[in-house]
């Protein structure tokens, strides 16, 4: 048992859960992403940063296909990527996504935010996803909430319930799209905190952000993306510490300087 | 010039709380609403510019009172305190002529004549429809009623199983009762569909199996659906043409408000969900949908409800095979609903477009399916922002009824026009009695409606507080 949790902690080579070949996309004529490659493995935890406009967003928004990419091939958990709606659907099963402006469903309650998607989506009793819910609630720290309205809550409370609305589907991986950016100040941190708590557990993760406290507290490896394209990879240590790219010298100049 | 200032000690603690006092009288209560909503308004004589606010806000309310009061008074006046309410002698025109005409009211008499919208009742509310048989538009109007009213009251329980029965067994029952039923159709072919869907749902059933192969299985869902609406249509076609015994009324014997409720009431019924799939159909990524969708909705709005009842009634006929003959009242029927469909369509679609793409996409992400995040998620929230238009729609459709009358049906306004026409009542009161009647009808259904609404909007604004 215990070996099994070390084993995936260390992410070996042939668990691969994402990988992105020659991935390109265009919004009309503009080139959005060029030249994608990336392998993700289980139980990794990736930061992408980078300037905004870089792609960064598009890139983890094509994992689950919240938007198409027109080149390259995409494998979640072994399902290839493409038109096939069962394909994309069994992704979106196992992918959870936690998005800038929360995006809860403002007319159901949180348990009913949190419940609605493992009852319909995975035919789940409603006693049981309650269950469930109420644990995830109790994880993010927020169980008291459960039945008031997303418009009643601060910020911080939205976007954990977001956090907790996505762990209830218990999927293999989450996607972190800016997930403080519309956050104050005072409540990045509850956000972060719960974060931190889910990667310590071993969740598989990609986070666009930049908290750059963050990335160097959990991640694997941190992407620095710029123009549609991949600039850099590189574990935490080094990709702050030395910096091999003009650019990513630029760009961490410029956010760590403050 | 550099006085300096006398230098106060800059710090300041409270030893004392600060009493909590009552309000002024201008802030709370009666008192209170009175000042803010009349009288702060003409109350300003500070300066010569308020004072002649204040002075012509006092003139112009004060001549608001005298128009209301006397209008208010005039229409009491005409409707109840001046009023004849009987005709004990059975006299008929002669109860509401004055003496002048022959009568015994008072010249210079003018208000409402009653008795004569009392002796029309029937026949301003069922028209033609058989005496001896009208205890069947009662019950359906009764049974409509409570249906209504049990869905809307919030404390009853059963409101979803209750609503379920009032669209799906309330029609079929009401049709039976208001037509008698019996339809001509023969059993046979009944009986030949209701096999057929059958079949068509078993095929679903081992397709869903995997028994007919990979191809099957992908239209499966597909095979049972059809099936389900042939089995559905055939279930309901054996009903209808079944001989309950009772007597056929034909509809051209329907009159009255029986036939603005029946065309209000399935033009509402349909138009709503007609409409919200026109409007998801015309939001659709796939181009031939939304481009049949978008000629839909573009073509019955852009043609007047008359001309749609004037073709349906008088020109589809003449494009039809010999011998084929729709009920003249089931074509007003849809004429009416894909107009009102159209119109609906475009009030559903403002209401998506205010949904913001977040939604959408947080719908996605969590892996609903397309019908199960409109229908979980969209729908719930786009109806909601148009509930004033959908009702206005429903309001606008409900007087637009009236129309009917162009192609020989005759609803509430066109039986109280042709009940003006007799004699033995004429006066010089009986039009405006009868228009006042069918204007007080109307204005309690539209009314009502106006009224649910915002009791709906504020209840679904204070289930979220934003």
């Amino acid at each position: 048992m215990a070996q099994n949790s070390n084993t995936t902690a260390q992410a070996p080579a042939d668990d691969v859960m994402i990988s992105m070949q020659g991935v390109n996309k265009w919004f009309g004529s503009f080139h959005v992403l060029r030249d994608i490659n990336l392998t993700v493995h289980r139980g990794e935890r990736i930061v992408i940063c980078g300037p905004s406009g870089s792609g960064k967003s598009t890139l983890i928004r094509c994992l689950n296909r919240l938007e198409e990419h027109q080149a390259g091939d995409i494998t979640v958990q072994g399902i290839t990527l493409n038109n096939d709606l069962k394909n994309i659907d069994e992704i979106r099963r196992e992918v959870g996504m936690v998005f800038q402006h929360f995006n809860l469903f403002p007319h159901l309650s949180i348990l009913e935010n949190c419940t609605l998607a493992p009852i319909w989506v995975r035919r789940m009793p409603k006693a049981k996803a309650e269950e469930i819910a109420m644990h995830y609630l109790e994880r993010v720290k927020i169980p008291e909430q459960a039945l008031k309205y997303p418009g009643q809550l601060s910020g911080g409370q939205q976007q954990r319930v977001a956090i907790a609305r996505a762990l209830c589907m218990e999927p293999k991986l989450m996607l972190f799209d800016e997930p403080t950016s519309a956050l104050d100040p005072e409540m990045i941190k509850e956000v972060l905190d719960t974060m931190v708590g889910l990667a310590e557990d071993g969740m598989s993760m990609i986070c666009v952000t930049h908290e750059m406290g963050f990335a160097r507290k959990v991640a694997n490896r941190v992407i620095f993306m710029d123009e549609g394209q991949i600039i850099e990879e590189k574990d935490p240590e080094s990709f702050f510490n030395n910096p091999e790219s003009e650019r990513t010298k630029l760009f961490l100049s410029q956010i760590l300087d403050h | 010039m550099a006085k300096t200032p006398k230098v106060t000690k800059p710090e300041f603690v409270r030893t004392t709380e600060a009493p909590l006092l009552p309000p002024p009288a201008t802030e709370a209560g009666i008192t209170g609403w009175l000042w803010h909503n009349v009288f702060e308004s003409m109350a300003d004589f500070n300066s010569p510019m308020a004072a002649l606010r204040s002075l012509f806000m006092i003139l112009f309310s004060l001549l608001l009172v005298y128009v209301f009061t006397t209008q208010i008074y005039g229409l009491l006046d005409f409707a109840i305190f001046s009023a004849v309410f009987s005709d004990t002698e059975g006299v008929k025109r002669q109860a509401c002529w004055t003496v002048q005409q022959g009568g015994a009211l008072p010249d210079g008499w003018h208000a409402a004549c009653w008795p004569f919208v009392v002796a029309k009742q029937k026949f301003a509310l069922f028209g033609p429809f058989p005496k001896e048989e009208l205890w069947r538009v009662y019950l359906a109007l009764v049974a409509g009623a409570a249906g209504l009213a049990w869905v809307m009251i919030e404390r009853l329980p059963y409101r979803r199983q209750v609503g379920a029965l009032m669209l799906t067994v309330y029609p079929l029952a009401t049709f039976i009762l208001l037509t008698g039923g019996n339809i001509e159709v023969a059993m046979t072919r009944v009986a030949i569909w209701f096999v057929f869907g059958l079949a068509l749902i078993s095929i679903g059933r081992l397709g869903n199996a995997g028994r007919l192969g990979s191809v099957m299985t992908e239209f499966a869902g597909s095979f049972a659906g059809v099936g389900w609406l042939i089995v559905a249509f055939a279930t309901v076609t054996g009903i209808a043409a079944f001989d309950f015994n009772l007597e056929p009324v034909d509809t051209g014997d329907w009159g009255g408000l029986l036939i603005t409720l029946v065309v209000a009431v399935t033009g509402i019924v349909v138009s709503l969900p007609l409409g919200i799939i026109l409007a998801l159909g015309r939001r659709s990524d796939m181009p031939v949908i939304s481009v049949l969708c978008t000629i839909f909705i573009e073509f019955w709005r852009g043609v007047p409800l008359i001309t749609v009842l004037f073709m349906a009634s008088v020109m589809l006929p003449l494009f039809l095979p010999a011998g084929v003959n729709f009920d003249n009242l089931l074509r007003a029927l849809i004429g009416v609903m894909l107009f009102s469909a159209a119109y609906m369509a475009e009030v559903v679609r403002g209401g998506l477009q205010a949904i913001d793409k977040g939604q959408y996409e947080g719908a996605d992400a969590v892996g609903l399916s397309y019908w199960q995040k409109m229908r979980l998620i969209i729908l719930p929230q786009a109806l909601t922002h148009v509930i004033p238009g959908i009702v206005n729609t429903f309001i606008g459709l409900f007087k637009d009824t009236t129309l009917v009358s162009i192609v020989g049906i005759f609803d509430l306004l066109g039986a109280g026009q042709s009940a003006i026409a007799d004699a033995a009542w004429s006066t010089p009161v009986q039009a405006i009695t009868m228009y006042l009647y069918v204007g007080i009808i109307f204005f309690v259904f539209c009314f009502g409606m106006s009224r649910y609404s915002i009791y709906m909007e504020n209840k679904l604004s204070k289930s979220r507080r934003h």
